[in-house]
């Protein structure tokens, strides 16, 4: 048997485990390790320019993939730095797997240099983790946490290595496993079959169905499954934050995205509605509202999700299912085909009358304005136009990524990329990073504000050192948008800490400085022309700064303690 | 409602420190805890005492069950089941009180297993109330010392949890 050193053990059983890419940066904790990477050509590693990038990178790309994300991190703050993206991933349940330098196995526990307790630190923010004891354990270490990272509900897992364990004078015999089994960790499969025709039954008995369908159907490859259903169903169907792509958004079915920004006839129809077919969703706060108590006061509630723990957490199901979706998907769509029973059309007929109303509202209508002033609903519309629908769109969060979330129109899964769960501002970069790497030939956009990009914009390096053509368009409103809407609303316009317009740096020298392009527009009739430029030059990145109306809101908003039609509609009107 | 959740977790470095982090990361009650390997030294046992309405525990044993460490988890509140917890307990013991304390010793099936001319260890096994009611029973002021187990149970009858 192969003679091998823990370093290359474990970039050999990454190559085994079918990894091409990895993100991280070196430190004297993994020297070995970046040694072991010197000296093969199988695995190509991008070197970003904090580790926080690392993960977010990692993360986009197995959200624009399916893949696992994997990072590489030295000890210490390399590990510390690390923790932003490892919770970003967790709450969206992305596959990854963080491997982290340690000191050296005689020195844990002494406050060494550069020591962390790497496992304690990231314990409530991973899926699992390992710490090396022994390098003949590497292989199956890298293959539990593969495993563990990409089935069931996906998670992000860390391997803690302490740097003895890799050292390259101690060779062992190397063999990566063939397959693994846990006795401790079980992966949902199919759904409890009485459950499900449970759950198809109610669906077409429904006078007023409506379908929820969030991440875990977009990570659990269910969307066409999803849309096929809908489609048999005739049900209206609304998109989480974090599922939109699930169902296409120009489909006549898709009322848009629900929630706290959700459209006017989304929300109207979940409380409304007399079933709900809750699918890879977790009944989020920004959701259901804070009040669950006036959550679909009328409905059924059907859930499935992979996580026993998903359900009946915040609003009790009525018929719970356990299952991966495509599973219980195809098992409803065969139980469906086996019915005798039609769904009840009339109802359905009266139903859509009613949701046509809802949409008459037209809740996300822009009225420009005259003076050419630039609303960012508009630079959304626009960079939709000019891409025909067809980007991968990554956000960072706050006022902009609500508005790509609303105007973009997703029309395919693993388009839309954004930190839903905890909103982490510095993830649009790396993550279009992540995408472009993973799809060279495609167009990768990451739709960001000044507050967010000015967190991860050391990252226009690694772009420069890998040619990354990603697109930057950055909704400048010269504040911290969603602070300052909410300062608008509850505190009397009290900018506390939200607005710097006079420290902004000029971004087109800035994305200059790094050998990039910039571009900057300020009126609205150059908006589509100036867009169309910046496409057009396929082979650079471009940051274009659109300076947008400062003033303008997301709406609709949820009305805070309400039940999901009480929204806050314009800066004059409410339900 | 008062639980008692036993599970079987690999004698993993780190496990432990799994459970009771979510406990406090999730803000349920941990009661009392015990662990300690099995009879296959593999596996450790860990009962916790906990707290809460039916959803609470329910979301609390679904969570236990999501970490990767823990094998098994039985609620044994659910069924019949056996409880115990282990108390020593130091007393005051002087003059009347030494005939004193040997009685109520007897009375509870306790065990004096230390002596000093001031005072009296004693070793009490039962349930949790047993061992409220023993140190109520104490005089005033005499209790200088207790320290208790926390409770370890097991299913009544033959149902047993094993892998």
């Amino acid at each position: 048997m192969e003679q091998l050193s823990g370093g290359d053990m474990l970039i050999r059983a990454l190559h085994d485990e079918g990894v091409d890419l990895i993100f991280g940066y070196p430190g004297g904790a993994v020297l070995h390790i970046y040694d072991a990477i010197f000296r093969q050509d199988k695995i190509e590693h991008i070197l970003v320019r904090h580790e926080q990038a690392a993960t977010h990178a990692a993360d986009g790309y197995a959200r624009a993939t399916g893949k696992p994300g994997v990072v590489l991190v030295t000890s210490g703050p390399g590990a510390t730095n690390a923790i932003t993206g490892i919770a970003t991933a967790y709450m969206d349940s992305i596959p990854m797997v963080v491997i982290s330098g340690q000191v050296e196995s005689r020195l844990i526990g002494t406050d060494g240099f550069q020591e962390t307790d790497m496992v304690g630190v990231s314990r409530p923010v991973v899926k699992h983790s390992f710490m090396v004891q022994d390098a003949a354990d590497i292989p199956m270490i890298v293959k539990k946490a593969f495993y563990i990272a990409t089935t069931g509900r996906p998670g992000p897992v860390v391997i803690d290595i302490p740097k003895d364990i890799t050292d390259p004078k101690l060779k062992l015999p190397y063999e990566y496993p063939a397959d693994i089994k846990m006795r401790s960790y079980t992966v949902p499969g199919k759904g409890h079959s009485g459950q499900i025709k449970k759950a198809v039954d109610a669906l077409l008995g429904a006078k007023r169905p409506m379908i929820y369908a969030g991440g875990g159907v977009i990570q659990g490859e269910g969307a066409e499954l999803l849309t096929k259903l809908t489609q048999k169903l005739g049900s209206p169907i609304t998109n989480t934050l974090m599922g939109l792509g699930a169902y296409p958004a120009s489909d006549k079915q898709f009322l848009g995205m629900l929630g706290m920004h959700g459209t006017y006839e989304a929300n109207m129809a979940m409380h409304y509605c007399d079933v709900l077919l809750g699918i890879g969703v977790r009944f989020d706060d920004r959701v259901t509202n804070s009040d669950t108590s006036k959550f679909c006061p009328e409905a059924t509630i059907l859930h499935v999700d992979i996580d026993p723990a998903s359900i009946s957490k915040t609003v009790a199901a009525d018929v719970p299912i356990v299952g991966s979706v495509t599973a219980v998907l195809e098992e409803m769509l065969e139980c469906l085909e086996q019915s005798d029973q039609e769904v009840d059309s009339e109802a359905l007929t009266t139903w859509w009358q009613q949701i046509e109303k809802w949409r008459e509202k037209d809740s996300l209508g822009v009225t420009p304005h005259e003076d050419g002033r630039i609303k960012p609903q508009q630079v959304v519309q626009a960079l939709h136009r000019i891409t025909q629908g067809d980007a991968y769109v990554s956000s960072d969060v706050g006022q902009h990524q609500m508005f790509a979330a609303q105007y973009y129109g997703f029309d395919k899964p693993r388009r839309w990329i954004n930190s839903g769960g905890l909103g982490t501002m510095g993830f649009g970069l790396p993550a279009a990073m992540g995408v472009q790497l993973a799809y060279r030939d495609a167009v990768s956009v990451c739709v960001t504000g000044e507050g967010s990009f000015q967190m991860n914009l050391q990252e226009f390096a690694t772009c420069m050192q890998y040619n990354l053509p990603i697109k930057i368009i950055c909704l400048n409103n010269q504040s911290l948008g969603m602070v300052r809407q909410w300062q608008d609303m509850q505190y009397g316009g009290r900018y506390s800490h939200s607005t710097y317009a006079e420290s902004l740096p000029d971004f087109v020298k800035l994305a200059e400085a790094y050998g990039h392009v910039g571009i900057r527009i300020e009126n609205l009739s150059d908006l589509d022309a100036k867009l169309e430029e910046a496409f057009a030059l396929k082979d650079k990145l471009v940051f274009v700064d659109v300076r947008v109306d400062p003033e303008e809101h997301v709406y609709p908003m949820a009305i805070k303690g309400g039940a999901m039609k009480d929204m806050i509609l314009s800066k004059t009107e409410r339900t | 409602m008062r639980r008692i959740i036993s599970l079987l977790m690999e004698n993993e470095p780190g496990a432990l420190s799994r459970v009771v982090g979510l406990f406090s990361q999730r803000s349920y009650n941990i009661d009392s805890l015990t662990v300690a390997p099995t009879e296959d030294n593999s596996l450790s046992r860990l009962t916790v005492v906990t707290s809460g309405d039916e959803r609470k525990i329910e979301q609390i044993t679904k969570h236990l069950n999501k970490i990767v460490d823990v094998v098994k988890l039985v609620d044994l509140s659910e069924g019949a089941h056996i409880e115990r917890e282990l108390m020593l307990i130091k007393v005051k013991a002087v003059g009347a009180q030494r005939a004193e304390i040997q009685r109520m010793a007897d009375i509870f099936r306790a065990q004096i297993v230390d002596i000093t001319p001031g005072a009296y260890s004693i070793q009490l096994t039962g349930t949790s109330e047993k061992l409220d009611a023993f140190i109520a029973a104490q005089a005033e002021n005499s209790v200088l010392e207790v320290v208790r187990t926390g409770v370890c149970g097991i299913a009544r009858g033959e149902k047993v949890l094993t892998l």
